[in-house]
């Protein structure tokens, strides 16, 4: 009998909980249907490890460019110029290498000096002259295309035969020597980073019971860690079973755990949400509302610039059309990934699922043979889709 | 021989989780002023949404009853066709439009199908006359100060040809001149036969003008009185509100002793470039420790202007001269962080506009002024944060089930306490509170003022700016007054009178 009550509680309180998070969960269902349908689609072609990695790889570019635009989008700003950002700091890296001969890694640290530099004439441009973000990038957008063209304009595109550097968005991490099947390693990740999501949860609910703050009730915990550690194993035994983790993964985990870490538990990252909320509050308790818009401009061009490297990595080379488009994905991926358009709310976590839905989209598409002009239609109705349902449930939790 | 324009029954709406208004019966006569009161939540201004519509009909239960006639509103469309017209807290107007653009806004005058403007500025002049306002109809509304704002809405409602006209609190944001200069509008429409209800918090203003008050309590009717029947004064007002009696609105403090002088502005004098002109004329004002020192004028005396000229100057006033003394030590700040760094807060009059930030929590708000506190390495401690946070919310009477509630989901005087929180965890030396207690009910207005007290106990200063004088009257230790961006008079507490504080008020 008491069983029965418990169990009927359990019913009542994850339906709660799905209510209260409607927003997140249908994130995640959306992503999961659209995987499903291209797997059905393509008969089995989508969820194929190669895919997969293949599908990463095609993404890097864009979570990139998307965690940086979250930030800027909090703080109720736009960056249009993204793309061409992006484009013409990977020309910079392929002259760089190539024509003069510059070793490929000090190549990669100019273009992210050089990023810096974008960021600060940007940021200082709408920060300290007051022209609004929209029109200061949009004028990024023609001047950094003509510097992409006029850097290409003699040579045409141009090739990159370096392989450390090429490797960055081709390749894959190296394996143990142990002769095994599958990729050790990989594994070997794969299970450190259950671990350490287990842990980081299981710390997180300690603490609020510690304050007795509501919390999940056992079981839907555990139930949420199960099913949380089972989607890491599976995608790590996916992409173990082909060639291991990407160097593109890697990256762009990399910069993920440090953007998180900076949003969620520093100053700074409390500061972003306190202007995108109100920036005049912000203002007012104290907090250099410039200083911060700044260095969201600038860590925007940095991770452009990382994008722009990871983009010609993976074509292997740098052409005068990298770059055309590439603002539209980012700024789509972080709203569909529930940036709120009114700014304020958004997490950067939230923003690489939303790039993973768009990406996604294009990957399954192009197996499907898709026309491109289709596959516009379609990526704008899914974003617009995922806006309005945004902007609604926000407005009923009011 | 009751002759009801009005009659509510029952009126009962829920929200999730609350019951807004819980059999509510209000009755209101023909060609009176009506008063409805009641503590903040207490479901004034739900009721009077039920009544134009904007709670559509169907999500509530009970009859509306209006001219003898029960009515079914879908929307504020459908009230205002048969005359009823209601007047928000925050106007909605635009500043940009001229004034006979705005009057006519939504009901445009049409010949054929488009806006026969010559008609209209002819109507609409005369609609302003209606309401005493003898200006240009074509200048821009943002060229008014905000009580002939006020008048312009009331305007447009005459315009609308309204039978019942609903002001929700419209004399929160005017000065006493402005507001005096408003209930006597109301008094006259009411000779041509408009029927009003009010919603106030201020009960003076309430005694004053209404015909009948009604009392509002935790979505319930207390008491409908008739004011002609018995003359009712604020204390019975007060104690039906808040269910018991209040016999001291400002409570006393019982160490008056004062300290040295923390505070002092010589000369002060600021331009605004906006504006093009000075703005505050050689200032001189100074504050010791442990006094609360009232900053009291009439709107647009520059008392909002001088706390942002020396709170590092958010505004970007230019300071042509004087000198601003902490404690003795010469300091001009270049941001509010620096302001907040050498001791100084300020609490805005605009808790919603730029005080706090509603889509965050009370944690977060509480807080954010001195994460530099609660930072250790890189991080902040999240776990020290909540104990903060937690100390505040029962120490200063924040009502909300945790600390985890969003401040836009509270009610005025639970904001404004985070707003106190917040700077408590600073710990200035000196605090400006700026409007502290507007739109807030009686009950949370006291917790307001004894927290002031005791702050000052502790050794704080506090600066107080306010427009009501007999808040300003019964908390300072003594008070300067402003006109016109002067110091036109200073007075101990034992010296000031509401007269004597008036007439230093107009002068210029």
């Amino acid at each position: 009998m008491e069983n029965k009550k418990q169990k009927q509680g359990l019913g009542k309180e994850a339906v709660q909980l799905l209510k209260s998070n409607i927003r997140d969960y249908m994130m995640y269902i959306a992503l999961v249907v659209i995987m499903i349908f291209f797997t059905i689609q393509t008969h089995g072609g989508f969820i194929q490890a190669r895919n997969i990695a293949n599908l990463i790889n095609q993404a890097g570019y864009v979570a990139i460019l998307a965690i940086g635009m979250t930030l800027i989008l909090i703080l109720v700003h736009i960056d249009l110029s993204v793309g061409y950002v992006a484009g013409f700091c990977g020309a910079v890296a392929a002259v760089l290498i190539t024509q003069f001969h510059i070793n490929e890694w000090v190549a990669i640290l100019l273009v992210l000096v050089l990023g810096l530099v974008i960021g600060l004439y940007q940021g200082l441009l709408v920060t300290r002259v007051g022209v609004p973000a929209f029109v200061t990038t949009l004028a990024g957008m023609f001047i950094f295309r003509g510097l992409l063209n006029l850097t290409l304009q003699k040579t045409g595109t141009i090739i990159i035969p370096n392989e450390g550097f090429n490797a960055l968005s081709n390749g894959f991490i190296p394996d143990l020597p142990l002769g095994s099947s599958i990729h050790v390693l990989t594994m070997i990740i794969g299970v450190v980073a259950v671990i350490a999501a287990v842990y980081v949860q299981i710390r997180a609910r300690n603490n609020k019971l510690k304050y007795n703050f509501s919390v999940p009730s056992t079981p839907i915990f555990v139930g949420k860690l199960i099913v949380l550690s089972a989607i890491i194993m599976v995608i790590m035994w996916v992409l173990a079973s082909y060639s291991g983790l990407p160097w593109t993964a890697v990256i762009v985990g990399v910069v993920l755990l440090i953007y998180n870490y900076m949003l969620t538990k520093t100053r700074l990252g409390r500061y972003i949400y306190g202007i995108g909320g109100n920036a005049q509050a912000a203002e007012l308790s104290g907090i250099n509302v410039k200083k911060v818009t700044l260095f969201a401009f600038c860590s925007m061009s940095v991770l452009a610039a990382l994008a722009g490297v990871l983009y010609t990595s993976r074509l292997q080379s740098a052409t005068p059309t990298a770059g055309l488009g590439f603002e539209l994905d980012a700024i789509a991926s972080s709203y569909i990934g529930g940036v709120a358009v009114s700014g304020g709310i958004g997490r950067v976590t939230n923003t690489i699922i939303g790039t993973l839905v768009i990406m996604s989209l294009t990957n399954g598409m192009n197996l499907m043979g898709v026309d491109i002009s289709y596959q516009y239609v379609v990526k704008g109705i899914i974003f617009i889709v995922a806006v309005a349902f945004d902007v609604r449930t926000r407005s009923k939790a009011k | 021989m009751n002759d009801y324009i009005l009659e509510m029954n029952n009126i009962t709406k829920e929200f999730p989780g609350v019951k807004a208004l819980n059999n509510v019966n209000f009755k209101v006569q023909r060609g009176e002023i009506h008063c409805l009161v009641g503590e903040n939540g207490a479901g004034k201004s739900t009721l009077m949404k039920v009544l134009s519509g904007v709670h559509q009909f169907g999500t509530y239960s009970g009859d509306i009853v209006y001219n003898g006639e029960v009515q079914s509103f879908k929307g504020i469309a459908d009230s205002e066709e048969k005359g009823i017209a209601i007047i928000y807290q925050e106007l909605a107007l635009i500043p940009e439009l001229s004034l006979y653009e705005n009057v006519y806004f939504g009901h445009e005058i049409l010949k054929g199908k488009n806006i026969d403007w010559n008609e209209t500025i002819v109507k609409a002049t005369e609609m302003l006359k209606k309401v005493r306002l003898d200006v240009d109809p074509s200048m821009k509304l943002k060229s008014l100060g905000v009580g002939k704002q006020q008048l312009v809405e009331i305007a447009k409602a005459l315009s609308k040809d309204v039978k019942l006209l609903i002001l929700d609190e419209p004399t929160a944001a005017l000065n006493e001149d402005d507001s005096q200069n408003l209930l006597n509008l109301i008094k006259e429409l009411k000779e041509q036969g408009v029927t009003s209800i009010m919603i106030s918090h201020k009960l003076r203003e309430i005694t004053a003008i209404a015909d009948t008050i009604t009392v509002l309590r935790d979505g319930a009717t207390i008491c409908s009185m008739d004011c002609h029947e018995h003359e009712v004064t604020e204390a019975e007002i007060i104690r039906h509100m808040v269910g018991r009696d209040m016999d001291n609105i400002y409570p006393q403090r019982e160490d008056k002793t004062c300290g040295d002088v923390v505070f002092e502005l010589k000369d002060w004098t600021v331009d605004d470039p906006k504006k093009g002109r000075e703005i505050l004329h050689n200032i001189n004002i100074n504050v010791r420790k442990g006094e609360i020192v009232g900053l009291q004028g009439l709107m647009g005396a520059g008392r909002t202007e001088l706390a942002h000229s020396v709170f590092g100057n958010p505004t970007g006033y230019k300071i042509t001269g004087g000198t601003l003394l902490m404690e003795g030590k010469e300091q001009r700040f270049k941001n509010p962080k620096e302001a907040i760094k050498n001791g100084l807060a300020y609490v805005t009059e605009d808790r919603k506009g730029n005080g706090l930030i509603l889509i965050q929590d009370i944690r977060y708000n509480t807080t954010i002024a001195n994460l530099e506190k609660l930072t250790e390495g890189l991080a902040i401690n999240e776990n020290e944060e909540i104990r903060v946070a937690n100390e505040y919310k029962d120490a200063i009477n924040i009502k909300a089930p945790s600390i985890e509630q969003k401040i836009g989901n509270l009610s005025g005087g639970n904001q404004q306490k985070v707003q106190l929180a917040k700077w408590m965890f600073v710990n200035p030396k000196v605090l400006i509170l700026d409007e502290p207690t507007r739109g807030i009910d009686v009950g949370a207005k006291f917790e307001i003022y004894t927290l002031m007290n005791k702050l000052v106990e502790q050794g704080m200063s506090i600066i107080m700016i306010s427009s009501e004088l007999p808040e300003v009257l019964g908390m300072s230790d003594r008070l300067y007054v402003m006109s016109e961006g002067k110091i036109t008079g200073e007075f101990t507490s034992e010296e000031a009178t509401e007269q004597k504080v008036m007439e230093m008020a107009i002068k210029s």
